[in-house]
């Protein structure tokens, strides 16, 4: 059977102190194996944000046990650089307003993740061409995020998430400027990576539309999984 | 990929604005350091044209510049029989208003003895002053063109020669007459007044007074020597050229060379605040994308590069922009602009100096921001 990629144990994280402090998670457990498309939900605050932010070596647990494809991160050996490669190798983000940067072009704006990786210009503009083309939006390669339609671009934006071939995949609301038939498509599109590349996929959403693309549910509360629910069989 | 150069092309026309913005800044800045150089370089156009290695002048004073100065005419005689002294001259200086076909005219009225130091070195156009009376060289400055007739006192004057850039330390163009003429121009009263001297039984001033002789040295002479055996005279003073000069730069010109001088450091102050201003402005822009690629796995340097070449490229751009502005007007102003490549080089490095300065803020807020903040809406 396969590893884990994702796997927590035991998190917590809180901010403030005193009386201003607020624990935004509380002893959390979570494994996420490959191929697995899982969706984090609950309502506002309780813990969802703090939770990707975690797993996307963002924020640092105040307690707890994190492992991200067999490395052990936040053990005090590791600094900020190290970090940093991390989210470049391992991680894709994908943001729910797309988050191009609009001073390039689709093909350029997925390149960018490849070049910071150290791929080379020519290597990392024929990867992200391909990329563009599996996610059938080739044909809009030289156009700039402002001219792309909502759907397209956030095509683009997997593709930059895809650039380096991560292992994991965050998904902060992905769909939610998307209309129903999109969401579908995105969702489904994802849905196939993760089968395709054995990629762990972590999705913070409330679209009621695309529950049931998820392999599981895990129901965020006051800082704790409340409830996990297995959704499509897998 | 340049990320700085992909921002700045995709937002090229707001960049060129800005740069334009700027450029006319620096161009603010050049003509302040271009009037700065021109107001030394005036100061000193008259006194090196003059040509001469010791100027004497009346005891206690700093004349004929910075002091009024008047010594009798026959000095020049006993400088010229000093050890060393090739020729001497006799000169006066005063500004006067002439009256020419146009309109009126000021400039500095040099007189000096023909065939002896103190007359125009380059004439440009005509002659030198050939006759005795009411003949005059002037400067293309004062408008006034060969065989024009100016009224100057009671007399008038026709214009026998041109010369180019010769001003006065004040800026006002220079004109050359007899010493004669200059003398009677300057010390002649209006008959209504020498007639009242006259029923006073003061008699006719003398006015065989000039402000200053000069000297020119023969081969071997020594200026230090010459000026040593003038300040025997008790009546005389005595200066070198190099001594001239300084007591024109530091004492003539020194104020307004110090107040232009601090008019363009503050300019240089807030044309870096400016910059630091608009390249905080761009930086907090763009703090969003900053974010998503701190988020991607970009490094501080990245970050860090994008910003301080924009910066740089907007300084650049502007320096060049302000750079050509005031080469193509430079010879609009009224009075001497004068830009070395010195003065565009050292300008430069500021500008370089003070865009990587500036753009300290801007790096300092992308630094800070939290890659977090790309996530959510």
């Amino acid at each position: 059977m396969n590893a884990p990629i994702i796997e927590l144990r035991d998190v917590s994280k809180h901010f403030g102190e005193g009386d201003a402090r607020v624990d935004a998670l509380r002893h959390v457990s979570l494994t996420v194996m490959p191929g697995e498309v899982v969706a984090l939900l609950g309502p506002s605050g309780s813990g969802k944000t703090t939770l990707l932010n975690i797993i996307g070596c963002i924020v640092e647990p105040a307690s707890g046990w994190v492992k991200l494809d067999d490395e052990v991160i936040y053990d005090g050996r590791m600094r900020r650089s190290d970090l940093r490669r991390l989210r470049l190798e391992k991680i894709g983000f994908i943001f729910q307003f797309h988050n191009l940067l609009p001073f390039l072009d689709a093909t350029d704006n997925v390149a960018v993740a490849m070049e910071l990786a150290g791929k080379s210009d020519r290597e990392a503009r024929r990867v992200a061409g391909e990329l563009l083309e599996y996610l059938e939006v080739g044909h809009r390669r030289s156009a700039l995020p402002a001219k792309l339609s909502g759907g397209e671009a956030q095509r683009v934006a997997i593709a930059r998430a895809l650039a380096n071939r991560p292992r994991i995949i965050l998904a902060d609301e992905p769909t939610a400027a998307l209309d129903s038939k999109r969401a579908g498509i995105v969702m489904d599109l994802l849905r196939k990576l993760a089968a395709e590349q054995q990629t762990a996929i972590v999705v913070v959403t409330h679209d009621e539309k695309i529950f049931d693309r998820f392999d599981r549910i895990h129901h965020l509360r006051d800082g704790l999984i409340e409830q996990a629910e297995q959704i499509v069989d897998t | 990929m340049n990320l700085a150069y992909r921002d700045v092309r995709h937002n090229l026309g707001r960049f060129l604005l800005t740069c334009l913005g700027l450029g006319l800044l620096l161009g603010v800045v050049l003509a302040m350091i271009g009037i700065y150089r021109g107001l030394v370089a005036d100061a000193l156009t008259l006194v090196q044209s003059l040509d001469a290695d010791v100027w004497v002048v009346e005891k206690g004073t700093q004349g004929p510049f910075a002091e009024a100065s008047r010594i009798p005419g026959d000095t020049r005689e006993a400088i010229t029989r000093l050890a060393g002294v090739a020729s001497a001259g006799s000169v006066t200086f005063q500004t006067v208003e002439a009256t020419g076909p146009a309109s009126k005219t000021r400039m500095t009225v040099v007189g000096y003895e023909p065939d002896r130091p103190g007359g125009p070195t380059r004439i440009v156009s005509g002659r030198g002053v050939g006759r005795s009376h009411y003949e005059m060289v002037v400067d293309e400055g004062t408008g006034l063109k060969l065989e024009d007739r100016i009224r100057l006192g009671r007399n008038t004057f026709r214009i026998v020669g041109l010369t180019r850039s010769q001003v006065a330390s004040g800026g006002d163009p220079v004109g050359w007459m007899t010493l004669l003429d200059s003398q009677r121009l300057q010390f002649d009263l209006a008959p209504s007044a020498a007639r009242v001297q006259v029923a006073r039984g003061a008699g006719a001033a003398n006015r065989d007074i000039v402000n200053a002789v000069i000297a020119r040295l023969g081969p071997g002479g020594s200026a230090e020597s010459v000026a040593e055996a003038a300040r025997r005279w008790k009546h005389l003073s005595a200066m070198t050229q190099s001594e001239q000069e300084t007591i024109l730069t530091r004492s003539v010109v020194d104020r307004a060379r110090r107040q232009i001088g601090m008019f363009t450091t503050i300019l240089l102050v807030v044309s870096a605040v400016i910059i630091a201003l608009i390249i905080y402005t761009m930086t907090m822009e763009k703090l969003k994308q900053i974010a998503t690629l701190k988020l991607i796995g970009a490094p501080d340097r990245t970050i860090v590069a994008m910003i301080v070449q924009q910066a740089l490229a907007l300084g650049l751009v502007g320096f060049l922009a302000g750079a050509a502005l005031i080469v193509a007007v430079k010879d609009v102003f009224p009075r001497r602009v004068v830009l070395e490549a010195d003065n565009f080089l050292a300008l430069a490095a500021i500008v370089t100096v003070v865009c990587i300065i500036a753009s300290a803020l801007g790096v300092r807020a992308a630094l800070r921001v939290d890659p977090a903040t790309a996530l959510g809406g």
